[in-house]
Parts: structure tokens; C-alpha cells; sequence
């Protein structure tokens, strides 16, 4: 990887993805990109699949980010140059920005409750959007978020891409915990957590929607290329949904 | 007959562990597995078993547990006070016999974060998505509580009242990493001076990373709170906005956007997770090509663990009697057993 900052603007330019590098010890990333895009993001989820296919004997495992696939291997197999061959050769094959998103994608409608005690940083992150706390609800409800990939804990999607107003950062502080379910938000995504856990995003929102079933047959329920809408309900409908089983009153339909 | 290890007390970090499960992390489930997967070859070695076989991981300090059946047992990771009691004390990094019915004691560790009970046979409670690792911050299963009835495997039969001088990894040290996916973007002397300055393992530290505290200034990174979220792995050094390194282990979540200044080699993580709080560090990058080398060296040192065994001297000093008759002089039991592979030098618990 390059610094830019150290580039003209015509080197840097001039640089073309998609670009290899190697990620830690045993691994590698091909990015598609710097930026979230919806084509960078097809790009990654259809190599990660041809990588699959060709079943090359040392791959331990492979995995998608938002705009870069990620593939583990063992060096002491295989050579960190020959790898990096293999994986220029296949991204020759072609043009990756131009596949098709996964098959069987669905649309999700997950009931939520947007602000109060349930999901106390919907103020904050709706300032920092420069919007009242009820047109950002309105706009984040508005928007048919997508699937970008599956990552940080089990199940748990990164959405996106809303609107420029909420290309917000991250806060500095970690908040120590928030619980399974909350719709958290930073940088124009939401993710929908899978597990409690500590954070850097700001909690806006709240659902009894479980991603994570380890017992049940389909163990992670969202898959990257759905599609899902927040629908804003109130406490007194959350409390009642309570009732609604692992799903939390999401139903969900196929895509074309 | 069944065979089974029941729990009558237990600590409260004790959860069964393997070398996890590979395969989820396009699912958003990183591998999991033991904190320190050194020790689990070490037991594997000691017992002539598979290191995959699962063990009981103790953080901090054991229990109490009663054997079914006789069985054979070892003791790994960070060394503990383990008695039987009647008296007689098990050694630590040594493979014993637990005899049906007898209870075992382990108490609190003397040195490092880690310990580690291995069975013959393995601890055999169901896999569930391929592995029998419990997954904390996943909630795949749970700590292990009193109670508890765990299922043995059955044993092959191998060797025991053997010994295995262990790799030094308890006290902090020096930390390789190779580049990780931001370090490009840290600037050539913050970088040098991630190298330069002593880290401190803070007290907030578990099986999910290992906070650092830098001697002198924080690592942030300008920008660095809107990097776009990339995939992460065990051993990825994280830069929080604070600018404290957190070192990822097994159960780190599997993608992040704070950035990576670098990503601590494989065969170091045991060493990160023994470290017990204000234990110090050092960091050293190396090349790739290197690092290839000194894991291969790695891989090759935990090939030859069973040829490393020594068998364990009947010290006369051991035997129960003799800790009885010390019992009687007002020599506490339990407390005294030296471990020979411990540093004498170091002050043991009362």
C-alpha cells in the first residue's frame, strides 16, 4: 500500500485498483477501492467467490470487507510471492466491477425504535448530521440499505449508503457496551449489532432482531446483498415484540 | 462406564477451549480457540495426543475438579498450585494420573495469565459449528461453572509422569510484527518511535485483545477515525482514536476500521496473552521473509515438544507422607511445591 499524501495528484491517479497487499503474516487483501462503492463492493464479493472456486490447496480461509476481499494461507506452504501471483493472475480474468450481486438477496423490513432510553445517541448522531432528530429518523427509514458485507461479530451486517449528511466519524471513546440488536451508526452505514458489545459508533437505534442462532439450521440469517428498511415503532410496540421470537417482528421477502 | 470430570468449584475464567473454528470468518465469527495455543501443543505433547484435543483454559486461577474415572491429566500455560487432597502436589508443565474419585485443586497462578488442564482423550462436551471452543464474545457457550459435568473422550493410553521444560513466554518481552494493512499510512517516525518506546500491558485485557499503554504519546493517526472498515486478524495491533494499541487475539471481532499500525507474529501471541498486567514490550518489525523463518523455526520447536520429554523425578520431597510430616512441623503443603521449570528468583503467591 502507498501513502497518497506523498503523491502528486497524477501519480496518484495513475495508481489503478484493483490492488493486492499483504495483510499480516498468513494473509492477503485485494482492495477495489478507497471508498465505498456499490461496484467496488460487487467487485469483492465476486472474487471472494472465485477464490472459492478455485480451490487452491493452501487457502485456509476467505472472507469480504465493504470493498476488499481478504483470503488466510499458509506461507510455510506456499511462498508470499507465489501467492501474490496467483491472485494477479485470477484478477486478470476480468473485469470484476462488473459482476452481478450474489444471488437469492432478499428485503428485510426490521421494526426499530429510533432515539429514547432504548438507543441514547440519536440526538448526537443526528446534530453531527446537521439534522433534527426526526428528519434524520426519517431519512435513515427512507433508505433501502444494502448488505455490504458480514463482519466484526457473527451475522452482523454493515448497511449502507446513506445519505452524505451522515458521513459522520466514529466518536474517540469506545462506549463500553451496547446490547444485541442496537442499529448503530458512523461514516454514512449502520450496523446492526449481532452481540453486545463495546463500540465506537453512535446508537441511534434499537431492534429484537437476532442475527446470530448458532443452534438453528441457518445460523447467520442476513447475507451480504440483502436489502433492509429500518421501520421506526414505538417503546410500547418494541415491549410487545418482545414476544415475537428470534425474528423481532422483521419478515422478509425475495429479490428479483 | 462414562468418563467425566465434574467441577466443585470454579474459578471464574474457566472455559473449555480448542484451536477454534476456521471457516466462519466471512460470517463475521473469528477462529476463537485458546488464548495461548502454544500450551494446548505442549498438552498434546505430554499426553501423546493431537493438539486439537480440547482442554479447560483457566484464567487467572482454577478449581476444584473430581475425576469418574481414573485418568490421565496435564497441566500447561501459566503455572498454578495443583494438589491433590490428600496433599500431594502435581507439578506443572508434567503429565499425571488422577485417580477415580480424587479431587483436584487449582488454585491461583504464580506467574502469567493462562493456565491450561488437559485430559486424555480430550474434553468431549458437543461441537457446535465444528469446533468445541467456547466463544465468549460470540456468547457460543459459556464459562464453566460448579456443577458442571464435563464429558471425557476416550484415551488411547499414552505417556505420563512426564515433564516438558516450557517456552519462556510469561513475563512480557519482545513483540515481532510484520506491516499490517494501515501502517503506510503512520508516518515513518511514529512508526520508528512505536518501536523505540516500552509498552505496559494495562489491567484491561481478555480473550478479545490486550490493551498497551505507550511510554510517552499516543499513536493516533490523523484521519484514522474514518477508515474505511477492513478485515482484522489475530495478532493485529488496533490504534484506538485514544491512541493506545490493543493487541487482537483470538476472539477479536473479524472487521474494524481503527487502524492497524502493524500485526504481532503468530508464534508471539502466547507471550501477549500470558503477560499479567504492567508486564512490558517491546516491538520489533520485521520483513516478511523473515517472519516466514522464525515461524517456520516455530513450527518445527512444537514438532519436537514429544521428543523433548523428560520423565519426572519421584523427589522424596513430593511424596505425601513426607507432606504430612511437614504438616505436622507447621509447613504449610501446597504452597512449597517448586515447580523446577519455575524462575526461583520470582516471589510466589502466599
Amino acid at each position: 500500500m502507498t501513502d497518497q499524501r506523498n503523491l502528486s495528484p497524477d501519480a496518484a491517479q495513475a495508481q489503478e485498483w484493483p490492488r493486492v497487499s499483504a495483510a499480516g503474516f498468513d494473509g492477503f487483501v485485494v482492495r477495489f477501492g478507497d471508498r465505498l462503492s456499490e461496484a467496488a463492493n460487487r467487485a469483492a464479493l465476486a472474487f471472494r467467490a472465485a477464490i472459492d472456486q478455485a480451490g487452491w490447496s493452501s487457502v485456509a480461509e476467505t472472507s469480504t470487507s465493504l470493498v476488499s476481499t481478504y483470503l488466510r494461507f499458509d506461507p510455510l506452504g506456499t511462498d508470499h510471492a507465489v501467492m501474490q501471483e496467483q491472485l494477479q493472475r485470477l484478477l486478470a480474468t476480468q473485469d470484476w466491477y462488473a459482476a452481478p450481486h450474489p444471488q437469492g438477496r432478499r428485503l428485510w423490513r426490521v421494526p426499530t425504535v429510533f432515539g429514547t432510553a432504548l438507543a441514547p445517541q440519536l440526538d448526537e448522531a443526528a446534530a453531527r448530521a446537521g439534522l433534527t432528530a426526526e428528519e434524520a429518523v426519517r431519512q435513515i427509514a427512507a433508505t433501502r440499505l444494502r448488505v455490504q458485507t458480514i463482519g466484526f461479530a457473527p451475522g452482523q451486517p454493515y448497511l449502507g449508503e446513506l445519505p452524505p449528511a451522515f458521513d459522520i466519524p466514529r466518536q474517540t471513546d469506545l462506549t463500553p457496551e451496547v446490547p444485541e440488536g442496537a442499529v448503530v451508526l458512523a461514516i454514512r452505514q449502520i450496523v446492526l449489532f449481532s452481540v453486545t458489545t463495546p463500540t465506537g459508533w453512535r446508537h441511534i437505534g434499537q431492534t429484537r432482531f437476532r442475527l446470530f442462532r448458532p443452534d438453528a439450521e441457518v445460523p447467520f440469517v442476513l447475507r451480504s446483498g440483502d436489502e433492509v428498511l429500518f421501520e421506526p415503532i414505538s417503546s410500547d410496540r418494541y415491549s410487545a415484540l418482545a414476544q415475537a421470537g428470534p425474528d423481532g417482528g422483521a419478515v422478509s421477502e425475495a429479490l428479483a | 462406564m462414562s468418563r467425566t470430570l465434574t467441577l466443585l468449584h470454579a474459578g471464574p475464567g474457566l472455559t473449555v477451549q480448542d484451536l477454534g473454528r476456521p471457516g466462519y470468518l466471512a460470517f463475521g465469527l473469528s477462529r476463537g480457540g485458546a488464548a495461548d495455543r502454544l500450551a494446548l501443543a505442549e498438552g498434546g505433547a505430554l499426553l501423546g495426543q493431537d493438539a486439537g484435543f480440547a482442554a479447560i483454559e483457566m484464567a487467572g486461577i482454577g478449581g476444584t475438579f473430581e475425576a469418574s474415572q481414573e485418568m490421565r491429566i496435564a497441566l500447561t500455560g501459566a503455572p498454578m498450585a495443583a494438589t491433590l487432597e490428600d496433599g500431594t502436589g502435581l507439578r506443572w508443565n508434567a503429565s499425571h494420573i488422577l485417580p477415580k474419585g480424587a479431587r483436584l485443586t487449582i488454585g491461583a497462578v504464580r506467574r502469567g495469565s493462562y493456565g491450561y488442564l488437559h485430559v486424555g482423550g480430550g474434553i468431549a462436551t458437543p461441537e457446535r459449528l465444528g469446533a468445541r471452543s467456547v466463544h465468549l464474545a460470540a456468547g457460543l457457550g459459556a464459562r464453566l461453572r460448579a456443577g458442571d459435568v464435563l464429558p471425557v473422550g476416550g484415551d488411547h493410553g499414552g505417556p505420563v509422569d512426564m515433564g516438558l521444560e516450557p517456552e519462556p513466554r510469561l513475563e512480557g518481552g519482545l513483540l515481532r510484527m510484520v506491516p499490517s494493512l494501515q501502517t503506510e499510512l503512520f508516518a515513518k517516525a511514529e512508526l520508528r518511535r512505536f518501536q523505540d518506546v516500552t509498552f505496559v500491558r494495562d489491567s484491561r485485557a481478555n480473550r478479545m485483545g490486550v490493551r498497551l499503554l505507550p511510554g510517552g504519546a499516543g499513536f493516533a493517526l490523523d484521519g484514522g477515525l474514518s477508515v474505511l472498515s477492513e478485515v482484522i486478524a489475530p495478532g493485529d495491533i488496533q490504534v484506538t482514536g485514544d491512541g493506545t494499541p490493543f493487541v487482537l487475539m483470538s476472539e477479536c471481532q473479524t472487521t474494524g476500521g481503527y487502524p492497524r499500525i502493524g500485526s504481532v507474529l503468530p508464534s508471539d501471541l502466547p507471550r501477549v496473552a500470558q503477560a499479567q498486567a504492567g508486564a512490558e514490550f517491546r516491538f520489533a518489525m520485521v520483513s516478511l521473509a523473515e517472519a516466514v523463518r522464525i515461524e517456520r523455526r516455530a513450527a518445527e520447536d512444537r514438532a519436537r515438544l514429544r521428543s523433548r520429554l523428560t520423565p519426572v523425578l519421584r523427589d522424596p520431597a513430593r511424596i505425601r507422607d513426607l507432606l504430612a510430616y511437614q504438616l505436622v512441623s507447621g509447613v504449610t503443603a501446597g504452597t512449597d511445591l517448586d515447580d523446577e521449570c519455575l524462575d526461583t528468583k520470582e516471589g510466589r503467591r502466599p
